[in-house]
């Protein structure tokens, strides 16, 4: 475990130090592709225990909103303090939501979470206080009174991304393998024997649900203060299907998957856009489907495989 | 003896159809009770009631003097009523390992943990100690999906086991066993149960298996208690002949009982 979290904190280091030296596009490209796979990783948590949401936008729009309205009304700066906001206000109102949420499975489930975003969507789309469907412009961050200007810009909210990717990366490397971790795939598994072996399968998905919103708004607020605006297609339920994309495509039996499926869906749409700017989305579909034809748990299987000495 | 569970007029209504009507019976600490009854007797609806995965429509389940009526299954689970279930209730993608330590895992913990490690040495080693105690140890790393039927119904038993009940119910616990199996599955569970001083009641259509291991026999018929008492006497009651076992079974109940 101790070598697990040893590789994880390497791996940022130098994913931190690559940061100095990238091209500003790959550092914003990476900045996204890290602020998802933060949401994805939450999803993962309810993808094992048999969960899939449609409605991870809700938390991801709220938690880029948090940021962006704080900065406005509160004026206030402080990158920290907008992010830890984002995450607190998501895991209040996942605390509201999730009680109703946890007693609906299957496509119920996903309907559901699918729904409340959509009502997040809908009142921000009506809301000319927050920019209706235009959204704003977020005020740019500052790290202990520091303000990043020119190449340094983006630099901010690529360090704050990764940092938070090694903090949840750890969490959720260790979380997987905890009773709760486990508890997860034995809900999935027979809800039944969970509830006969004494544990209670709503509190499960309960806590898992608040986790998931946790890391969602924890992504939102990073993309906003990454993009420098936010607008309500964060809560679209397209935004919501981009991340149960994602998680099919790296897979969700490692923490690395989600982060993996993130680089790879950004570089992926990024590339299939200059290629092809009128059917990009074709690209992408395509590639999802070899993925879930050949790699059936997604693009980690791959690594699994190799390192398990299985044949490809 | 001091009773341990008692049930008085229990019954549960599905609409017009009545499962269970004016259940009375008693188990007393560390006695071994048959249950026997043919399909839709309501053997396992009074299982059902007892656990906490039915309602009673009305009646009273006392567990050590107290109530459990409107109790959940885990809360009753944790007063000290176990149960395993007809179709082995496991985590089937998951191997024999992992179920087990799922359950050390969730029968530790009031609270789960977050970040500690379930798979550790000290609990790996408990899990094997109780897959051995059961034989079931060489299925340790296979998943449950692909185990025999007889080991399956043998995991499910040892997990019900897990929290030291007072009081175990199995619900045909041999049902779907292969025929030389069923001796040796129930010695093997017998053998814990008598470790553990666990009451238990089991539902079963294998007279052979009822004669040999029960101390006390009770006859459901449409819902109701139709005989309870010594397994011979229940066994030879006429009405028991004619409306659960048929008239023709030739077991010597008596030797069967000294056999165990």
């Amino acid at each position: 475990m101790k070598y697990a979290t040893t590789m994880i904190i390497g791996a940022g280091i130098a994913l931190l130090a690559a940061g100095l030296f990238m091209p500003g596009w790959l550092t914003f490209l990476l900045t996204l592709a890290f602020a998802k796979g933060l949401v994805v990783m939450g999803l993962l948590l309810l993808m094992r225990a048999g969960l899939v949401s449609f409605g991870q936008g809700l938390y991801y729009c709220l938690g880029a909103y948090c940021v962006g309205i704080a900065g406005d009304y509160f004026e206030t700066q402080n990158a920290l303090l907008l992010i830890l906001l984002a995450v607190v206000v998501c895991v209040a109102l996942a605390a509201i939501i999730g009680l109703l949420l946890c007693r609906y499975r299957d496509i119920f489930f996903a309907m559901f979470s699918m729904a409340f975003s959509m009502i997040l969507y809908g009142v921000l789309v009506k809301s000319s206080a927050f920019g209706s469907s235009d959204g704003f412009n977020v005020k740019p961050p500052l790290l202990f009174g520091w303000t990043p200007t020119g190449e340094s810009g983006p630099f901010l909210a690529y360090g704050l991304a990764v940092v938070a990717l090694v903090g949840v990366g750890i969490f959720v490397w260790r979380y997987l393998r905890s009773p709760m971790g486990y508890a997860g795939e034995a809900v999935r598994e027979n809800e039944i024997r969970v509830e006969y072996l004494g544990a209670s399968v709503r509190r499960i998905i309960y806590t898992k649900y608040l986790l998931a919103a946790a890391m969602a708004g924890l992504g939102g607020g990073i993309t906003a203060l990454a993009a420098g605006h936010i607008d309500p297609e964060m809560a679209y339920w397209t935004t919501s299907g981009e991340f149960v994309f994602i998680a099919l495509m790296g897979g969700v039996g490692h923490a690395a998957g989600p982060v993996i499926g993130a680089v790879l869906f950004e570089l992926l749409r990024t590339y299939a856009f200059q290629i092809s700017p009128y059917t990009w989305q074709m690209i992408l579909g395509i590639a999802l489907l070899v993925i879930i034809l050949y790699l059936p748990k997604g693009v980690w299987s791959l690594v699994e495989r190799v390192t398990k000495g299985k044949p490809l | 003896m001091s009773a341990l569970l008692e049930t008085r007029s229990l019954a549960r209504n599905f609409g017009a159809v009545t499962a269970a009507a004016d259940i009375d019976v008693t188990i007393n600490a560390g006695e071994i009770v048959g249950v026997i009854g043919s399909n839709g007797a309501g053997k396992t609806t009074f299982i059902n009631m007892v656990t906490g995965y039915l309602a009673p429509s009305s009646g009273e389940i006392l567990f050590k003097g107290k109530s459990i009526v409107g109790k959940n299954p885990r809360q009753v689970m944790r007063a000290g009523i176990c149960r395993s279930f007809q179709v082995a209730q496991l985590f089937p993608e998951l191997t024999v390992l992992d179920n087990v330590l799922i359950a050390y895992g969730i029968m530790k913990h009031k609270i789960l943990p977050l970040m500690s490690p379930l798979a550790t040495k000290a609990n790996i080693q408990q899990a094997e100690q109780l897959l051995e105690e059961y034989g079931i140890t060489s299925y340790m790393a296979e998943t449950v999906v692909t185990l025999p039927q007889g080991v399956r119904k043998l995991l499910d038993i040892a997990l019900a086991m897990l929290r030291k009940p007072e009081i175990l119910l199995l619900d045909e616990p041999t049902s779907g066993v292969a025929i030389d199996d069923k001796f040796e599955l129930m010695d093997t569970v017998m053998r814990a149960v008598r470790k553990s001083g666990a009451a238990v009641l089991f539902v079963e259509h294998d007279m052979e298996v009822i004669a040999r291991y029960s101390t006390r026999l009770i006859a459901f018929y449409d819902g109701r208690v139709l005989a309870d008492g010594a397994v011979s006497e229940v066994m030879n009651d006429e009405k028991v002949k004619e409306l659960v076992t048929g008239h023709h079974l030739d077991i010597d109940y008596e030797q069967e009982v000294q056999h165990a």
